[in-house]
C-alpha cells in the first residue's frame, strides 16, 4: 500500500504513562500496551478513549493515530516491547487482523496478546479468536472491563516472555 | 370554547409560587438534570422564562424570514418534505449500479455514492488489502468506473451526492463521464458531501492525508471551479457530524461547524469571491443524538446564528446566502450492540428531533450498525422509519410545531449562548484553521467523549441493554452481515490492472505533470487539473499521490 512508501506514514506515536519508580519484580507488573488502528478507517473515538482509560489506570500506553501498516505495528511492538496490542476496528479493518497475527508470529512476538475492540460481527469474532486474538471487546464494554482484563493477563504474558533483561527489570 | 372555570376552583395567590411549593414538597431531594451540552434543565418552564430573559437579537421571525429560527422556507415540510437520502455504497461499480437502479425504480430521485475506505485513504485498489475492498463502499478508481456505477442514470436530471473529500476525484470522474455522454456540466447537480477538510482532520480522519494548507487550497479551488463551471453543484458541505460522533457535545459540535463555515467562507472572500454567489451553495451536515429537545434547540439556534453571521460578518445581501440548509444523520454512537432491535426506537426518536428541528435532508441509520455494516434488511427498516414519520405520524402538518414552547424557546436561547461561547474560544485561538492545527478542538472533543463515557460507565447516563435492563439474547435473530462478492472484486481488480497497462502512458504522465505544476502555482486551479487528469485516464490513487507529493503529507495528531 502506498502508506508504507510515504515517509513517516506511521505518524508520531505518543507514549503516555510511566512505569513508577521502584516497581519491583514481586509486585504486579505494570502492563505496557500499544493502542492502534490498522487498515483504512480513521474513526478514533474508541481508541483514544481506551488509551486514556488504560493510562489513567496506571499502565504504560503507546498510542498511534489510525491507518498503521501491519509492518509498522510489528516494528513498534518490537521496539517498545509491549505486552498487549489493542486494535480498534469500526469499519471492517478487523478482517486483516489475521495478517497482523501472522506477522507478529514471524517476528517472534507470538506471546504478545492482541485484543480487538469495536464493531466485529458475530461470525467474524470466532474467525479472530481462531487466528489467535485473545479477546474481542464489543460496543458497550465498560472501560473497567478492558483495563481489568489487560491487568489480569499481563503476569502470564510476562512469564512467557521472560528474558534475562526482563528479570533485571530494565527493558529499555 | 370551554366554559369559564368556576372562580371558586381557582387557587388563591400566585399560581407559580404555589406550584413551586407543591413541587418542592412532593419531589423531596430534586436531582440535578443537565443536558449533554452542560445546560442545567429545570423541571418546568413558564412565561417567566421567555421571552423576557431572551437575548435581544433572538427574535423568532416567520418561517422563511430571518433569523429563520422557525425554518428557512415559508412552507417547510408542509410544502415539501425532506429529501430521503440514504447512503449507498458497496462492492464493485456494477454491484452498486444494480442496487442504485433498484432504489431509483422504487421512487428515489437522488443518488448517493459512498466510496470504499481505500478511496478515502487516497489509494487505488491495486495498492490495497483485497479483504477490505468494497466492504464499506464502492471501489471507484477511474472515470470509467464512475461511468459504470452511474449507468442508466441521467446526470442532467438526477441529483448526485457523493462522499468525496479532497481532492474531489469522484466529482472529477463524474464530470468526465458527463462530458463523454454529452451532458452539459451546467445541468449537473448534487453535493460534495463532507468536503470540509477541517472536520475530517479533527474527527473521523477519512480525508486524504494531504497536509492542512494544501487541503485548504484545494477546497477553495474546488468551490471556485464549481461556482463557475458546475453552478448547480454544492461544493461546500460543512460537517458537524464527525465531531459530534467523536464525542463533542451537541453545542460544541455546532460551534465548531459554524466556526469551520466562517473559516471556509472567509477563505473564499480572501480569494475575491462574492459571498452572495458562493454562500447559497454552502450546505451543512449534522449528527442527531437521542437528546431530543437539545437537538431541536441546537438546529433552531444554529439557523439564527448563521443568519446573523452571513449578513453581519460575511456581508451577504442575498437572502439565499443566509439560509442554513442542512442534511442530518441519526447518531450511530447512541446505537447499541446489545438488544439491537431497540435501535429502531432510538433512530425514530433521533429522526423526529431532526425533523422537528427543520432539516432539509435525512439519513436514518440501520438498527444493525453497531453489529456490522448495515444489512439490506436493516437498511429497509431505516427507510420505512422515514416513511412512517413522514406519512403516518402527522409530523409535517405544522411548521416548527415546537416553536413557542416555553422550554424549547428557552433552550434555544441557552443553546445559542453555549454555541457562541464555544465559537468565541475558537475565535480567540485565531479561527478554526489555527484551532485545529494546534489541536485545541481535538482535545476539547476528547475530553467531552471521556466525560460522556464515564457517565455511561457509572450508570449516571442510562443506556438500555448496556448498563440497564439486560436480557438474555437470541443471537440467531441477528442479521446476516453483507459482504461483497470476492470473485467479482478480484475480476474488478484484474480489469483495473489491465486498464492501467492499456492506457496511453504519455497522456497520463502529461496530466499528472500538469497537476503537479498547478499545485505549485496559486494562479492555477488544482481542481480544474484534477478534472483534466480524470479525463486523461488517470486513477484516483495517482491523482492523490501526486498532490500528496506536492502539497505534503497530512498526519493525524496523536492526542489522547
Amino acid at each position: 500500500m502506498s502508506q508504507a512508501r510515504e515517509p513517516g506514514a506511521a505518524g508520531s506515536p505518543s507514549v503516555t504513562g510511566r512505569r513508577p519508580k521502584g516497581a519491583g519484580m514481586t509486585e504486579a507488573p505494570i502492563p505496557k500496551v500499544l493502542v492502534t488502528k490498522i487498515g483504512f478507517d480513521g474513526h478514533d473515538r474508541g481508541s483514544r478513549i481506551v488509551a486514556a482509560a488504560l493510562r489513567d489506570a496506571g499502565m504504560e500506553v503507546i498510542y498511534t493515530p489510525p491507518w498503521q501498516e501491519i509492518a509498522a505495528v510489528v516494528k513498534l511492538a518490537t521496539e517498545e516491547d509491549v505486552d498487549v496490542i489493542g486494535i480498534s476496528s469500526l469499519a471492517t479493518d478487523h478482517l486483516i487482523v489475521p495478517k497482523l497475527m501472522d506477522a507478529l508470529r514471524e517476528a517472534g512476538l507470538a506471546d504478545t496478546a492482541v485484543i480487538v475492540g469495536g464493531i466485529v460481527p458475530d461470525e467474524d469474532e470466532q474467525m479472530l479468536l481462531d487466528a489467535g486474538v485473545a479477546r474481542v471487546f464489543h460496543p458497550g464494554s465498560p472501560l473497567a472491563a478492558i483495563t481489568e482484563y489487560v491487568r489480569d493477563i499481563t503476569p502470564a504474558i510476562r512469564a512467557r516472555r521472560a528474558t534475562p533483561t526482563d528479570i533485571a527489570g530494565e527493558r529499555r | 370554547m370551554n366554559k369559564p372555570i368556576d372562580g371558586a376552583l381557582l387557587t388563591p395567590g400566585d399560581p407559580h409560587a404555589l406550584w413551586q411549593q407543591e413541587y418542592a414538597a412532593q419531589i423531596g431531594t430534586d436531582r440535578a438534570v443537565v443536558n449533554r451540552s452542560g445546560i442545567p434543565v429545570k423541571p418546568l418552564y413558564t412565561q417567566s422564562d421567555w421571552p423576557a430573559g431572551a437575548p435581544a437579537d433572538t427574535a423568532l421571525g416567520m418561517p422563511g424570514q430571518p433569523p429563520y429560527t422557525r425554518g428557512i422556507y415559508a412552507t417547510m415540510h408542509r410544502g415539501r418534505t425532506w429529501t430521503q437520502r440514504q447512503l449507498t455504497g458497496l462492492g464493485t461499480p456494477e454491484e452498486y449500479n444494480a442496487r442504485l437502479l433498484d432504489v431509483l425504480a422504487q421512487g428515489a430521485t437522488a443518488v448517493s455514492l459512498i466510496p470504499c475506505n481505500s478511496v478515502f485513504r487516497g489509494v487505488d485498489m491495486d495498492e490495497s488489502h483485497i479483504e477490505l475492498l468494497g466492504t464499506c463502499g464502492t471501489v471507484v478508481n477511474t472515470a470509467a468506473h464512475m461511468d459504470r456505477a452511474l449507468q442508466g442514470v441521467d446526470l442532467a436530471q438526477t441529483s448526485c451526492a457523493m462522499n468525496d473529500p479532497s481532492p474531489f476525484t469522484l466529482l472529477a470522474f463524474m464530470l468526465a463521464a458527463a462530458k463523454k455522454r454529452g451532458t452539459d456540466w451546467r445541468q449537473v447537480s448534487g453535493t460534495s458531501n463532507q468536503s470540509d477538510y477541517l472536520s475530517h482532520y479533527v474527527a473521523n480522519h477519512m480525508f486524504f492525508r494531504i497536509a492542512l494548507p494544501g487541503a485548504r487550497r484545494i477546497l477553495g479551488d474546488h468551490i471556485e471551479f464549481c461556482n463557475r463551471h458546475v453552478p448547480k453543484w454544492n461544493p461546500m458541505s460543512v460537517v458537524g457530524q464527525h465531531m459530534q460522533q467523536a464525542g463533542a457535545t451537541p453545542a460544541e459540535a455546532m460551534a465548531f461547524t459554524l466556526s469551520s463555515a466562517i473559516q471556509n467562507a472567509e477563505d473564499c472572500i480572501a480569494r475575491g469571491m462574492d459571498p452572495d454567489q458562493f454562500l447559497p451553495r454552502f450546505t451543512f451536515f449534522f449528527d442527531i443524538s437521542i437528546s431530543f429537545f437539545e437537538e431541536v434547540a441546537k438546529f433552531r439556534a444554529a439557523r439564527r446564528i448563521w443568519a446573523r453571521v452571513t449578513r453581519e460578518r460575511l456581508g451577504a445581501k442575498d437572502p439565499r446566502a443566509w439560509r442554513f440548509k442542512f442534511h442530518a444523520q441519526t447518531s450511530g454512537v447512541d446505537l447499541t450492540r446489545q438488544q439491537p432491535l431497540n435501535n429502531i426506537a432510538r433512530v425514530t426518536v433521533q429522526a423526529m428531533a431532526g425533523i422537528l428541528g427543520g432539516l432539509q435532508s435525512l439519513h436514518t441509520d440501520a438498527y444493525d450498525e453497531a453489529l456490522s455494516c448495515p444489512s439490506e434488511f436493516g437498511a429497509r427498516i431505516a427507510v420505512a422509519t422515514q416513511n412512517i414519520l413522514r406519512e403516518e405520524a402527522h409530523l409535517t402538518d405544522v411548521i416548527d410545531p415546537l416553536g413557542g414552547s416555553f422550554y424549547v424557546e428557552t433552550l434555544t436561547d441557552q443553546m445559542q449562548l453555549e454555541i457562541e461561547r464555544v465559537m468565541a474560544i475558537v475565535e480567540d485561538a485565531g479561527g478554526m484553521f489555527k484551532a485545529v492545527q494546534g489541536g485545541l478542538v481535538q482535545r476539547m472533543i476528547g475530553e467531552s467523549a471521556r466525560r460522556f463515557q464515564s457517565k455511561v460507565d457509572s450508570g449516571e447516563q442510562t443506556v438500555v441493554g448496556v448498563n440497564a435492563y439486560p436480557v438474555e439474547e437470541d443471537r440467531s435473530a441477528r442479521p446476516i452481515n453483507a459482504r461483497p462478492d470476492r470473485a467479482a472484486m478480484q475480476a474488478h481488480l484484474d480489469a483495473f490492472r489491465a486498464y492501467k497497462a492499456a492506457r496511453s502512458a504519455a497522456d497520463v504522465q502529461r496530466a499528472l505533470d500538469q497537476l503537479a505544476r498547478a499545485a505549485g502555482d496559486t494562479r492555477d486551479n488544482i481542481f480544474g487539473r484534477v478534472v483534466e487528469a480524470a479525463e486523461a485516464g488517470c486513477t484516483h490513487g495517482e491523482i492523490c499521490a501526486t498532490l500528496r507529493r506536492e502539497l505534503g503529507f497530512g498526519h493525524v495528531q496523536a492526542i489522547v
